[in-house]
């Protein structure tokens, strides 16, 4: 829907206002600034290993933007900082990345599963709990977020497809950045296109420009209503490039066409929204000035406060994998 | 409850327990391959479907990833899943979901969140089967941080230790030896009937040589007690994880001599760990080496030579004569 303005008119947009524009805007800034901020506080060694989601940010916030508070969302790594998008405060996932016990969160707390590391084995999971608040009579939605990779993996497909048979209220969300780290989508299927995947499995796919945060929240919104009415899952490809490297440990000079990479930079989402807002005269220097200063504000915030955490205890080694633990967990131990 | 008891196979007792469990608490669901309007292809679950309905006993699209998988996000929905896995080698898949999710996910929630998921399968060799429809799987599950394992040998150890497992706070693998699902036959208390997770059970008491077995290989284990011809303690492990050491210490206190009878293959399989564990803690209580008397470290062999793989009485009663004989 948001065009360039001049070669590619703007599109129109039924269901938001101005005041969910900027919020839009808001969150947009909020993990643009999360993700830069993280990559430097990784070089300066004080985060670990960083999975980048620059250029990631209207599919994030497009798609849970169109989810009610109480929908559940069960992300991948490329999804890290989404609980942002919930109120989680930066600090807690900097901690996740800091590998200290406070970065992992609640979920009940947030309707956010934890951050899952391997690929695709989330989705069973959102499919699972989909289904199980459909048996229960509640209204949920559950979203899943998975990458182009991910749709390969087994894991994808069990999901997919129980999701299919239950009718579960669940949307799909496929980041297609075209890249698993040097794996290029050619290489990961010969489906036409990952929406095609959906027909196997009994569910509308459909395809939406993942650089603009309004056509990913309108093919979202549609899927959850389609959910919350009982017409079960929906897969949403939400086609994207990947620009920085898979993650920091990642350099992708050896695989990747840098000329490519540069022009995919010029339709990067943020800017396209920004001045998709500037065009309709929403967002003036001010206002956006003020919003990236905030979201600055808030790193700034979370990182001292991460930094602040007091080291963690050695005895939680032992803690939380039982709940009732066998009596010989310690043997072998010295003390912290 | 009442104390009146029923004579159950020990298939049946499986079956008795998940239907008492189901009407105990209507958060107990049975999901799986075959297991409704089947029953399940050893009966197991025949019946649920008609007394509870679709919605708690659910036959599964053919994946035991998306089995385990989908029972996780279930639990987050507050369902306690028993699933089914519908034999020992089928459940492989499932490792993935096991090892990466059902036994981190509490601990990734710092305990915020339960996964009280009971993971029940058909297990072992002996049944003139197909190609994997043989295998020992519980190593995998017993090395597996955050899963307990439980396998009964008995009627009213397949009702009660399934109970445990099924009213547990934490994820529980429950193997049953199918061998003796059908010939295994005794009393089982009707209604309630729960035995904790985490102890062993004394077969029959001596004081010469312990043999130490669980599941199929219990009963061999006994055979091999009557051949010897001396005071022979048999211990049915009944709890992998967690592992009553207290009743296997005491019992290599008094007799010196341990037998441990495993039909998985030989390498690193539970027997291993319980021989470490009488040797880090009772070494000086032995008079001579711990011989396991297991399955060999090769593909579980074609029916017609399967009995020359299993475990035998002999092989039990050759090993439990060279202790008493030599040391």
């Amino acid at each position: 829907m948001i065009g360039d303005g001049a070669s590619v008119p703007d599109g129109e947009v039924e269901g938001l206002d101005e005041s969910d524009f900027l919020e839009l805007y808001r969150q947009l800034v909020l993990l643009r600034t999360y993700d830069e901020r993280s990559v430097v506080y990784h070089r300066q060694g004080r985060i670990g290993t960083y999975a980048i989601f620059w250029g990631h940010e209207a599919i994030q916030v497009g798609a849970t933007f169109a989810l009610d508070r109480g929908d559940w969302i069960f992300p991948s790594y490329r999804e890290s900082a989404i609980g942002l998008l919930r109120g989680m405060p930066p600090a807690t996932i900097l901690s996740w990345w800091r590998g200290h016990p406070v970065g992992w969160w609640n979920p009940l707390d947030y309707n956010l599963a934890s951050i899952c590391v391997p690929i695709a084995t989330q989705v069973p999971h959102a499919a699972g709990l989909a289904w199980g608040t459909k048996l229960r009579g509640e209204p949920t939605v559950a979203l899943t977020f998975f990458g182009d990779g991910a749709t390969s993996e087994g894991a994808f497909h069990e999901g997919a497809n129980f999701a299919g048979v239950m009718r579960a209220p669940l949307v799909l969300l496929c980041s297609n950045n075209q890249w698993a780290i040097s794996t290029p989508l050619s290489a990961q299927t010969a489906a036409p296109t990952l929406a095609d995947k959906a027909i196997g499995y009994g569910m509308p796919g459909v395809r939406v420009d993942g650089g603009d945060v309004l056509a990913v929240w309108e093919a979202t919104r549609d899927a959850v209503a389609r959910a919350r009415a009982g017409d079960g899952p929906t897969f949403v490809e939400a086609v994207t490039y990947r620009v920085a490297p898979h993650a920091t440990a990642d350099d992708p000079s050896a695989y990747i066409d840098a000329e490519r990479v540069e022009e995919e930079k010029e339709r990067e989402c943020l800017r396209r929204f920004e001045g998709y807002l500037r065009r309709l005269g929403l967002l003036d220097d001010e206002t956006a000035e003020r919003v990236k200063t905030e979201a600055l504000e808030a790193m700034r915030e979370g990182i001292a406060a991460a930094e602040a955490e007091p080291p963690a205890d050695p005895e939680l080694v032992f803690a939380h994998a039982y709940a009732d633990p066998p009596p010989t967990l310690r043997d072998g131990w010295l003390g912290g | 409850m009442d104390g009146s008891v029923a004579e159950l196979t020990l298939v049946e007792a499986v079956n008795d327990c998940l239907h008492t469990e189901l009407a105990r608490d209507d958060s107990v669901l049975v999901m799986g391959e075959d297991v409704g309007r089947a029953g399940g292809v050893f009966r197991a679950t025949a019946g649920l479907l008609d007394r509870f309905g679709s919605d708690r006993c659910i036959d599964t699209p053919l994946a035991e990833a998306g089995i385990l998988g989908t029972a996780v996000g279930l639990c987050m929905a507050g369902w306690r899943p028993v699933c089914e896995m519908q034999y020992d080698a089928f459940s492989y898949p499932c490792l993935d979901q096991l090892i990466n999710h059902v036994g981190r996910y509490r601990w990734r929630t710092r305990g915020a969140m339960e996964f009280p998921i009971t993971l029940r399968m058909p297990y072992g060799g002996g049944v003139r089967a197909p190609e994997l429809h043989d295998d020992s799987p519980e190593t995998y599950y017993v090395h597996t941080p955050g899963v307990k394992v439980a396998i009964p040998s008995t009627p009213a150890d397949a009702k009660g230790l399934l109970a445990a497992a099924i009213r547990d706070p934490d994820p529980v693998v429950v193997l049953e030896p199918k061998l003796v699902y059908r010939t295994a036959r005794g009393e089982v208390p009707e209604g309630d009937h729960v035995v904790p997770l985490g102890t062993m059970r004394v077969v029959h008491e001596g004081s010469d040589l312990t043999i130490v077995a669980y599941g199929a290989m219990v009963p061999v284990a006994e055979s091999a007690a009557d051949g010897l011809g001396a005071s022979v303690e048999v211990l049915d492990v009944r709890t992998l994880k967690p592992l009553d050491e207290d009743t296997l210490l005491a019992s290599v206190a008094k007799t010196g001599r341990v037998v441990i009878v495993q039909e998985a293959p030989r390498v690193a399989g539970f027997g291993a760990e319980l021989a470490a564990v009488i040797a880090e803690k009772a070494i000086l209580d032995l008079r001579g080496p711990v011989l396991r008397v297991t399955g060999f470290d090769v593909p579980y062999p074609y029916w017609q030579i399967e009995d020359a793989y299993m475990p035998s009485v002999e092989r039990v009663v050759a090993a439990g004569r060279r202790l008493l004989d030599e040391f």
